[in-house]
């Protein structure tokens, strides 16, 4: 009923020529007052929960900030201290090479999962069944596993147990915690990588295959000079996604190893957080925030640079 | 119609089957450790079906087993309010996918049906958010809701993200934009306003789109983590995700109730379970189309 008043008070207000006579869409031609009405919530949800808070994380990152006080503005001192921070270079290798781990391996895998699927034309539900992991929470992710690597009752332990005598300390090795945090994060996004590679492999017209096979082709062949050019442009996609999630990566490290032991697997977006929430230093974590930020856009920016170069390339 | 089995197709089909057990085989182990007692499965850690039958796990995870009766079956003294976190979630995911799609279909059927002045560089400042990570904003986010003093609440949980998606509203103004005139014309002939318009012929057409966002943001949000994490502190508001972390990490790591954990672990993740069965089809699908959008 609200409605309805509303929306004739509207219309009285906004059409003033009766619609009648015009017979063309440009009856929509007094929409601006109903358009701003519809956009509004969103427009006010971008302003405050969005731009304003870009500006002030940019604003926090020029001042010392502990939440309880005011931001006292110390221009570039946080930057300064970002440099001769140690803890923070290494957050970042460590990062960089979680980052590399998880495209590498998610990509590999998830590509050739996705050729096989096509090429066996296995039915739907088994693709189905791959997305299983995306469906998940990470928290989940990160619980199952780290019961089936349990150094003593672990499942996949118990059998590396009887064949080696020994167990592998999957989270509590300095060498295997990111390994294996990059192979949870590659277990959870795999099938939902892979459904979006078969995707792109459904749009390839089968005759470009009759065509390679005829030429003599081998299957191998065919996966590495009909395939992957043609499914570039979707792997540029699968690999910056990957890569934006996986250098934001933090509940399944929080809520495994903690980022150790002894800061091994401490991502930056850990130490972001331990600075933030454990130490309250507001302000520099948001320094590192945007560093991180202008640091995921530089890699975004030169994947898609070099994504294009190669697409002229290939056609 | 037979197929050669060529040596390619049998490492194929390996592949496929090493792949899928890997995938499947967590989930597996998720029920046959929340449905074997706690104590007995330290002594056949191997068993592939569950060790010593029971259900306490399931009845220690929500609160129904004695003192007594947890402690025979190797429960631990910290407790999981799994009740509770569960109806915390289903608030917060509900809400909020409410909210947002809400929120976006309105948005996206003035961008794409509506002409005004202004509207395509609306449009594109409303996108830039896309490219900007959530790591930017997540601070100050979190000292705006303090500051309004919405800690520890639903409000400040969902607000941020309540009003404005720009992912939701670029996917539906996609859809509407290719939804054809005719009939839209035909109301307006009749007298329909755009807000009729709108609420009467391009959001029922949009029924398809709009239910599978809804479904990927009820998803996002029953797993999500990070932001509960920073605006919640205790059991009144703390969503199924934050409360398995809590019970992990409160527990010791050498008798830890593992029985009981993936018991929890199965409560949450069953409604996306659920989801999945229901919805499995519409779910590949979407994930197709976001792909090649």
């Amino acid at each position: 009923m609200v409605v309805t008043t509303r929306e004739k008070t509207l219309r009285a207000a906004t059409t003033a020529p009766p619609p009648k006579k015009k017979r063309r869409s440009a009856a929509h031609r007094n929409d601006a007052p109903i358009a701003w009405l519809l956009i509004a919530p969103a427009l006010a949800g971008f302003a405050v929960f969005f731009a304003y808070p870009t500006l002030r994380g940019l604003y926090l990152s020029f001042t010392e900030f502990h939440v309880l006080t005011e931001p006292r503005w110390i221009g570039l001192g946080n930057f300064r201290e970002l440099f001769g921070d140690a803890t923070f270079w290494h957050s970042l290798l460590v990062t960089i090479y979680f980052v590399t781990l998880s495209v590498v391996l998610g990509i590999l895998v998830s590509l050739v999962t996705a050729v096989i699927l096509h090429r066996l034309a296995v039915s739907a539900t088994v693709r189905g069944l791959m997305i299983l992991p995306f469906l998940i929470s990470g928290v989940v992710t990160a619980l199952v596993w780290s019961w089936m690597l349990d150094p003593q009752l672990g499942i996949v332990n118990v059998l590396i147990t009887k064949l080696t005598g020994e167990p592998v300390l999957f989270f509590g090795s300095g060498g295997w915690a990111v390994p294996t945090l990059a192979g949870l994060n590659v277990w959870k996004s795999m099938g939902y990588n892979a459904v979006l590679i078969f995707a792109g492999l459904q749009t390839i017209p089968a005759t470009i295959y009759e065509a390679g096979r005829i030429d003599g082709a081998s299957e191998l062949q065919m996966f590495r000079r009909l395939t992957v050019p043609l499914l570039r442009p979707i792997l540029v996609m699968v690999v910056v996604l990957t890569v934006i999630s996986s250098f934001q990566i933090f509940d399944i490290v929080q809520v495994t190893t903690k980022g150790g032991p002894a800061d091994a697997s401490k991502v930056l977006q850990m130490y972001i957080y331990d600075k933030a929430f454990g130490q309250f230093d507001f302000g520099y974590a948001a320094t590192m925030s945007l560093a991180l930020f202008v640091l995921l856009a530089a890699v975004t920016f030169a994947q898609l640079r070099m994504a294009r170069a190669d697409e002229s390339d290939t056609n | 119609m037979r197929r050669r089995l060529s040596p390619g197709r049998v490492v194929a089909w390996a592949y496929l089957v090493i792949v899928l057990v890997v995938t499947i085989f967590p989930f597996y182990w998720i029920v046959r450790t929340a449905l074997s007692n706690n104590y007995a499965m330290a002594t056949d850690p191997s068993s592939l079906v569950p060790v010593d039958f029971t259900v306490g796990a399931f009845k220690r995870a929500l609160g129904l087993a004695s003192p007594a009766e947890a402690a025979a079956q190797g429960g631990s003294a910290a407790s999981i309010d799994l009740l509770s976190a569960l109806r915390n979630s289903i608030v917060y995911a509900v809400l909020l996918t409410i909210c947002t799609v809400f929120f976006s279909a309105l948005a996206a059927f003035a961008f794409a049906r509506l002409r005004w002045k202004g509207r395509n560089a609306v449009f594109a400042v409303l996108l830039t958010a896309l490219m900007v990570p959530q790591v930017l904003t997540l601070l100050p986010n979190f000292v705006l809701i303090k500051d309004l003093g919405l800690l520890n609440s639903f409000g400040g949980m969902i607000l941020p993200t309540a009003f404005f998606s720009a992912f939701n509203i670029f996917f539906l103004r996609q859809f509407m934009l290719g939804l054809s005139n005719e009939i839209e014309e035909a109301a307006i002939i009749d007298g329909a306003g755009p807000l009729r318009v709108c609420f009467r012929i391009v959001l029922p057409m949009s029924a398809a789109p709009i239910a599978t966002l809804a479904l990927l943001t009820f998803i996002n949000t029953w797993n999500d983590y990070l932001w509960p994490l920073l605006v919640t502190n205790d059991d009144t508001v703390r969503p199924l995700t934050l409360a398995l972390a809590v019970f992990k990490q409160s527990s010791p790591q050498a008798a830890l109730d593992w029985a009981g954990l993936m018991a929890a672990t199965l409560v949450a993740a069953l409604p996306m379970l659920l989801l999945f069965v229901a919805f499995g089809r519409r779910l590949v699908n979407s994930i197709g189309f976001t792909g090649l959008k």
